[in-house]
This record gives C-alpha cells, sequence and structure tokens, in this order.
C-alpha cells in the first residue's frame, strides 16, 4: 500500500489544502521578493509543494484504508525519516570533509564561485549533520519509541508526515539559503526569519503529536525516554523563538536584524548555542538511548532513581552554563561565574546518565563484544561521558582562556557530534531499521563491524588531531619573548596547525566513508524486505492479542 | 505487566513496570553521585561567595576576594607596557643609527619588528619580505621611495595612495590605453627598457631597442630619468636593475607601459604606534642583510 492511499480520504484532503496554502506562500515569496534571493526561495517552496502535491493527487480517489490499520503502529514516516536521514548524514559529512580539506589546502577551491567558499560551505556541513541527520534520526526514532513506550498508535496519519516534510523543507531552504549566501550569522541560526517562522509551526505540530500520543497511551508511567524527547522538543521551541527574535527589512527581503545587540546579542546567542548542544544533542539523543540500548542489550535500565536525577540535573543545570562561552568578554563577569559553576555542577547528572547507560549493560558485556550495534552505543556512553567531562573542564575560566578560539573548541564538538551523537544514531538505527522493514537483522553484520571500526578510528583521529592543533595554537597565541611581545605570529601558528588539518580531514573521511558503508547497508536491507516481504509480520503490535488495540484517531 | 520481580543478573528488584519489554531496576542513586553532587554544589557556593556572582536588581554581589576583571586586565596590559617600557622607551628617543649600533636593543627589534611584520605586513610582502607579483620585494635593496630609515619609516607613516591626506602618490600613465603612444611604441619602449637590464631579448625585439629608445626619452625620461634609474620623488623605479615589481617577462613589461600602474600600499599611521613604526623600519631593513 503507498503511503498516500494508507492517509484517510479526508486526511488527503487535508494534506492538499496545507500543500496548496504553501504553494501559494511560496509563489507569494517568489513574487513579492523579486530581485532578492527570497525569491529563489518562494521558487524552491512552490516546486516542493507542487510536487508533493501531485504525489497526494495521484491515490486521490483511492479507497478509504482498511481499519485494521489502527490496529498497528504507524511506521511510514518512521521509515522514510532513516533514509530522510542517512542521505543528509552523507551529504553533511561529504561537505564536512570538503571544508576541512579547505582549511588543510586552501588552494582547493576548484569552483571559483562565491558558493564555494569556506564561509558559505561550512553551515551546509553544521546544518547538514546536526539538523539534517540529527534532526531527522531524532524525529524517525521518537515517534517509534513515542508509540511502543505508549503502546499507542500515533493520533493521526496527517500530522506525522506534516512534521517530517515540513522539517526536511527548513532544512533544503536552511542549506541552499547559505549557498546563495543568506545568514543570519547567528552560528546554528543562520537561517532567515522565514524558514524561521516555518520552523515554530513545524515544531508545534510536533510537540501536539507527542502530547496528543501521550495522552492516548496505555502504559500507566511514561517512560523516561519520553521525557528526554518531549525537553528535546519543548526547549529547543524555546530556544528557537528567542534567538531568532528578528525584524526583517521588509516582507519581500530575505534579510533581517536580530531584536539584540552588542552583548545581550550574544548572550542570547551563546544561551541558544549551548542549549541547542544541551537540548537537541544530548537530551534527544540521550531518549533514544534510553530505549535502544536496554532493548538492544536486552537489560533492564540499571537504575530508575538515577534517570530521575539526571534528567533533572541535566535540564536545570544546562540552562545556566551558556555563559561560558563568552569568557573574559565583553560579559559582565557575574554571569561568567554563573556559566562556569552551573558547567561544573552539570557534570554530575551527565556522568551519572552515561554510568546509567554503561551500567545497563551489566549482564550484557558479552555481547557488545560480538554484536558491533551495541557496541556503536556502548561507546557512544563512552564518548558521552568524555565530553561531557572536556566540556565541563574547558568551561572553567583558566582552562577558557587557554582553549577558547581554538580547534581544541571544534575538537571538543567532534568529540560529542562523532563520538557521542552520531554512535548513538548509528547503533539505534541498526537496532531499528530491521524492525521497521520486518527483517531479522541487518543485510550485512560484517559492514555494521567495517562501519563501527571507521567510524571509531576516524572520531579517535579528529579529536586527537584537534586536541594537538588546540593546543598547540592556544599555547602559541600566549607565548611571549622576553621583549615583552608575542613570540608567534598568527601565520607561523597557521603553519604549524597545517600537518593537524589533514590529519582532521583524513578522519573526517573514515568518518564519512562509515556513513556511506551505513547507508548501503539500510538500503539492502530495505531491498531485502522488497524481496522477501512475506517473511513474518512479527508481534510488533500495540496490544497483546486485542483486536481494537487503538482509539481511532479520526 | 506492573509487577515487580528480581532480575536474575543482578539480583535487584524491577520497578515493576514495563514499556515493550524495558524495565528498570530498583538501584538506588549511587552514593558516589550524591558526593560529588554535594562536592560541585559546595564549589559552586563557595566560588559565588568569592566572586562576582549573582544579580540583584541593578548590581550584583561582588564576591569576597573583590575581583574584577576589567581591573585585572588594565592592570595587566599597564604591567605589560611597563615591562616592555625599558627598551621601548630607548627606541623612542634614540635616531635610527644609535639604535642600530646597540645590540641588545636591536636583538629587541628583530624579535618584535618579525612578529609586527608577519601579522602587519606580510600579507602583500611575504612573511619573508620579499613581495610577489604587484608587492615589491623589499630584501632588493632597490627602493622607490628611498631606502634610508627616516624615508622607510616615512613611507609605513602615511603609504602610497593610500587614504591619508599625506599620502604618497605615485602613477604610472596608461601609454598605450590612453592613446599617448601606438602599439609599436609600447612595444619599443618595453623592448629598450627590458634590454637596460640585460633581459634577453628576441629578434624582432631587438630591433627595436633604438625606437624605444627614442620613444623613452621623449615620454618616460620625465620620472624613469634620462639613465632611466628612476627618482624616489615621484616613486619611480629603477630600470636598470634586476628587481621588477610587476615582472620582467615582455608581457608583463608591455602591460605595464601599455595600462600603466598604480600600487597602493596602507598608511599604518593611527593602525601601529610611532614606536612600533620605528621598530618595523628597522626591521625591514634587516631584511636580505644579517636578518634573514
Amino acid at each position: 500500500m503507498s503511503v498516500v492511499s494508507g492517509l484517510t480520504v479526508s486526511e488527503r484532503h487535508l494534506a492538499l489544502f496545507v500543500l496548496g496554502l504553501l504553494a501559494l506562500a511560496g509563489l507569494a515569496m517568489a513574487v513579492g521578493g523579486r530581485g532578492d534571493p527570497l525569491a529563489v526561495h518562494g521558487f524552491i517552496i512552490l516546486a516542493v509543494s507542487l510536487g508533493l502535491g501531485f504525489f497526494v493527487m495521484s491515490a486521490l480517489f483511492a479507497p478509504e484504508p482498511p481499519a485494521s490499520r489502527l490496529a498497528e503502529y504507524y511506521d511510514d514516516p518512521i521509515r522514510v525519516g532513516i533514509v530522510l536521514s542517512l542521505a543528509w548524514a552523507v551529504v553533511g559529512m561529504f561537505v564536512g570533509v570538503w571544508v576541512a580539506a579547505l582549511l588543510a589546502w586552501p588552494e582547493l577551491t576548484f569552483v571559483d564561485s562565491a558558493w564555494a567558499s569556506f564561509g558559505r560551505l561550512r553551515p551546509v556541513h553544521t546544518s547538514g549533520v546536526i539538523f539534517g541527520f540529527g534532526g531527522n534520526a531524532l524525529i524517525a526514532t521518537s515517534l517509534h519509541v513515542l508509540q511502543r513506550t505508549c503502546r499507542a498508535r500515533l493520533p493521526d496519519q496527517f500530522s506525522p508526515w506534516f512534521v517530517l516534510i515540513g522539517y526536511n523543507l527548513f532544512c533544503i531552504v536552511a542549506a541552499s539559503g547559505y549557498l546563495i549566501g543568506l545568514t543570519q550569522s547567528k552560528e546554528y541560526a543562520e537561517p532567515e526569519w522565514y524558514a524561521d517562522i516555518w520552523l515554530v509551526i513545524v515544531w508545534v505540530v510536533y510537540f501536539l503529536i507527542y502530547l496528543r500520543t501521550l495522552q492516548r497511551r496505555k502504559e500507566p508511567h511514561i517512560y523516561v525516554a519520553n521525557w528526554y524527547y518531549m525537553a528535546f522538543i519543548l526547549v529547543v521551541a524555546v530556544l528557537h523563538i528567542v534567538n531568532n527574535l528578528a525584524v526583517p527589512v521588509s516582507f519581500g527581503h530575505a534579510k533581517s536584524y536580530s531584536l539584540f545587540s552588542g552583548v545581550q546579542d550574544a548572550m542570547t546567542q551563546w544561551w541558544y548555542g549551548h542549549n541547542a548542544v544541551a537540548f537537541f544533542l544530548t537530551a534527544g539523543f540521550l531518549g533514544m538511548m534510553y530505549y535502544y540500548l536496554p532493548k538492544r542489550a536486552e537489560r533492564p535500565i540499571f537504575s530508575y532513581r538515577l534517570s530521575i536525577i539526571s534528567f533533572w540535573g541535566i535540564t536545570f543545570m544546562y540552562m545556566w552554563a551558556g555563559a561560558h562561552h563568552l569568557h573574559y568578554t565583553a560579559l559582565p563577569q557575574w554571569v561568567q561565574t554563573l556559566g562556569m559553576t552551573f558547567s561544573i555542577v552539570l557534570l554530575v547528572p551527565s556522568w551519572a546518565s552515561a554510568g546509567n547507560a554503561l551500567a545497563t549493560l551489566n549482564g550484557a558485556w558479552d555481547r557488545v563484544r560480538t554484536d558491533a550495534t551495541l557496541r556503536f552505543m556502548m561507546v557512544a556512553a563512552v564518548f558521552y561521558g568524555l565530553s561531557t567531562f572536556e566540556g565541563s573542564f574547558m568551561a572553567i575560566r583558566a582552562v577558557n582562556s587557554l582553549s577558547h578560539y581554538t580547534d581544541w573548541t571544534v575538537g571538543h564538538v567532534h568529540a560529542g557530534a562523532l563520538g557521542w551523537v552520531a554512535m548513538i544514531t548509528f547503533g539505534s538505527l541498526y537496532a531499528l531499521v530491521p524492525w521497521m522493514w520486518k527483517q531479522e537483522r541487518m543485510y550485512s553484520p560484517k559492514l555494521i563491524e567495517v562501519h563501527f571500526w571507521l567510524a571509531l578510528a576516524g572520531t579517535i583521529v579528529y579529536v586527537f588531531a584537534m586536541w594537538n592543533s588546540g593546543i598547540i595554537q592556544g599555547l602559541m597565541w600566549r607565548t611571549y619573548n622576553d621583549s615583552g611581545t608575542l613570540a608567534y605570529s598568527f601565520i607561523d601558528s597557521l603553519v604549524a596547525m597545517h600537518p593537524y588539518y589533514i590529519a582532521r580531514a583524513f578522519g573526517g573521511l573514515l568518518f564519512l566513508s562509515g556513513a556511506v558503508v551505513c547507508s548501503y547497508n539500510v538500503w539492502m536491507t530495505i531491498r531485502m524486505a522488497r524481496i522477501g516481504r512475506a517473511a513474518g509480520a512479527g508481534t510488533d503490535v500495540p496490544l497483546h492479542g486485542e483486536a481494537d488495540a487503538v482509539q481511532a484517531g479520526e | 505487566m506492573a509487577t515487580e520481580r528480581q532480575d536474575p543478573v543482578t539480583g535487584k528488584g524491577t520497578t515493576g513496570h514495563e514499556w515493550n519489554g524495558i524495565e528498570e531496576l530498583e538501584t538506588p542513586v549511587p552514593r558516589v553521585v550524591l558526593f560529588f553532587l554535594a562536592a560541585t554544589t559546595l564549589f559552586a557556593v563557595v566560588y559565588w561567595l568569592l566572586m562576582p556572582a549573582w544579580p540583584i536588581g541593578v548590581t550584583y554581589t561582588k564576591g569576597l576576594l573583590g575581583i574584577d576583571q576589567r581591573e585585572i586586565v588594565t592592570q595587566q596590559v599597564e604591567d605589560a607596557a611597563a615591562a616592555r617600557a625599558v627598551w621601548t622607551g630607548r627606541v623612542a628617543e634614540a635616531d635610527f643609527a644609535e639604535i642600530a649600533s646597540d645590540e641588545t636593543l636591536m636583538r629587541h627589534v628583530r624579535d618584535t619588528g618579525r612578529t609586527l611584520f608577519i601579522d602587519n605586513c606580510a600579507v602583500c610582502h611575504g612573511t619573508r619580505g620579499t613581495g610577489g607579483p604587484g608587492f615589491p620585494d623589499l630584501a632588493a635593496n632597490a627602493w622607490l621611495w628611498g631606502g634610508d630609515p627616516e624615508t622607510i619609516a616615512e613611507t609605513i607613516r602615511v603609504g602610497i595612495n593610500s587614504t591619508s591626506d599625506e599620502t604618497r602618490v605615485s602613477q604610472m600613465m596608461a601609454f598605450g590605453r590612453d592613446g599617448v603612444l601606438d602599439e609599436g611604441q609600447v612595444r619599443s619602449a618595453a623592448a629598450y627598457v627590458r634590454s637596460l637590464s640585460g633581459l634577453p631579448l628576441n629578434e624582432a625585439d631587438r630591433a627595436r631597442i633604438e625606437d624605444g629608445a627614442q620613444v623613452f626619452a621623449e615620454n618616460c625620461a620625465a620620472c624613469h630619468g634620462e639613465d632611466a634609474t628612476g627618482s624616489t620623488d615621484v616613486g619611480a623605479p629603477d630600470l636598470t636593475d634586476a628587481a621588477w615589481i610587476y615582472g620582467s617577462d615582455a608581457q608583463t613589461v608591455f602591460s605595464s607601459v601599455y595600462s600603466g600602474r598604480q600600487g597602493h600600499m596602507p598608511h599604518w599611521e593611527g593602525r601601529l604606534s610611532p614606536v612600533d613604526i620605528k621598530i618595523l623600519t628597522l626591521y625591514v631593513g634587516t631584511i636580505g642583510g644579517d636578518g634573514q
């Protein structure tokens, strides 16, 4: 059954209506933004909504889907989300290797045009991996975890598609905008006002799916993974709205000006930036870990109580930590003090989470050795512990005076992003994909093993290169000779970085290769499912043997 | 399904809840977690007492140590300046000849000059000061405006064709493009100029030398001088030496004559202190000499 004919007739009508509105919005942007980059985005939105409109119309008159679907979970958007996530992973990491190579060999700019410059490609990398790869993985896994741990089907079939497609439209507008030179110049919040408004709408619908499904849950308690996913959705909404408050030049222009300026702007940005790390890259992925790790290990969570204090510790403490990005700046010192001290206390709940994950593996360590999927998750928990320690350490003012503005920060981010976020995602996807496509296992366990070692080697090479580079940089920038002059010029430090930049590009290449191997493996698993469709539609249904499993959403 | 049971591996009880097969153990929070939570919180509280920490209305708690980062950095900058003043003071007072003859002072000048040069000048002149196409080689001892320290310092101060009111101004006309000379004359002038520094000429160009000398005398000598050794009054380069700013091949010299040249050097007054300019001047003097 195709995706569209799986929607009810009224959902198809709703889809067409919403796509119609979107097409009109795109048209308005294309016309109103003539002569401005806004028009390019108008045309992209118009084309996407028209294309999807035709797709919906192709099965508009198909009969109503059978009521028996309500006795099953709604997994179609999850499957598409997984594929989109991996597509973004390959694109985002490829651009990452590209910009890493540009840093090592600046003359590599083989296309002499603005879009191919480092400044425009770099946010395509960061947004591509964080929002494209990470975000899609979070949406897909959250919808899976939500249904399983609530034993309830999603409340309707339209809104998950709205969220998934709407979110990817945001990602496309963001990435294409960077290439044509659109940016708010706020790190990780580069997209302009219209993309930001669109994301707010998508995000509210996402949160509502969560609330509505939780309301329909058949379990008396809400599982810890859902607390984390909800914290992720709720806080990212708050961060996104506040940091992106801006006044557009006009409704016909892509450009806008932030409501904040000076040190308030910097503080708002890093309150956003650090909590994006906290609630997008940490809370969301902890939700992932709390479901897929115990599930794969077939072990109970080590400690429920530890989960509770970690959750509240992390959500409360992170909110204060952003100021540690602005040590020794115009930011008043008392704000820096608060940022630093809360960052230090934050280490305890962070390590408690990592410890809870690792202790959950007690009784399953033999499986960690043989099962690369579980090993991905284990290594992710270790890197989570490492990078949260490093984060608290770097938040100390004295340490920060050495590490700030150097590659150490870049290394720290990648220890978290490659070692923790990507590893837990790959582990979870390797567990999830066979369930979603009703297979016994992935197409090739051997390729998972290959991927694991590529990912681990890539991460280690990357992180060590940046540690070395960052600390050398930091030392060179603060060394005075006995004339009282800085001993090294900036170019001297740049020359010293060169070997590490080459090593970094190589580490990134290893990691990218792993992602490509993963995509191939997933693709072949999907093909396996296509070929042997008949193979056991297991017992993965909401209620054990009861017919009217789920309240009808409509 | 809400039944508590014993986990056979750890012997601990579960909470009795189960979500799609996932259970949780009733393990109490490990003591070490509580200990570190207390320890880090204690550290935070002590730090808050000692340092500026909490906002209260329009002010904030100043902390018992009375530490203020602005005062600290101001003090550090003052101390550093005072420590440097030991030798920068002498650089400021002494004239170039005195400084150059003082080996201790020159060591400071070389150390500091190198950093100043690479951070400010190397973008155009190269880290070794040897220039590149369009940017003069400072080691070639071929000075457009004069190579004595006072003149170099002045060039750094006001720049060339810069936005300073006192800038040095220099422009070579576009003899070909603006129709002063026809293409053949430009070619002849280029051939003549290249012959002056003994560059290899092809047959055709050799035949043009005589004509070129004529063109040169009528059009170029006003700035570059009768003998083509240039003039530091107008920044006209010596055409008889081996130094070439834009290149010595026939095509480049033709282009120079045809389209003219107007190089730019920013003025550094206001961006660098007079002492820094003095240090740079002395450093530039060492490039190509023992300084290399």
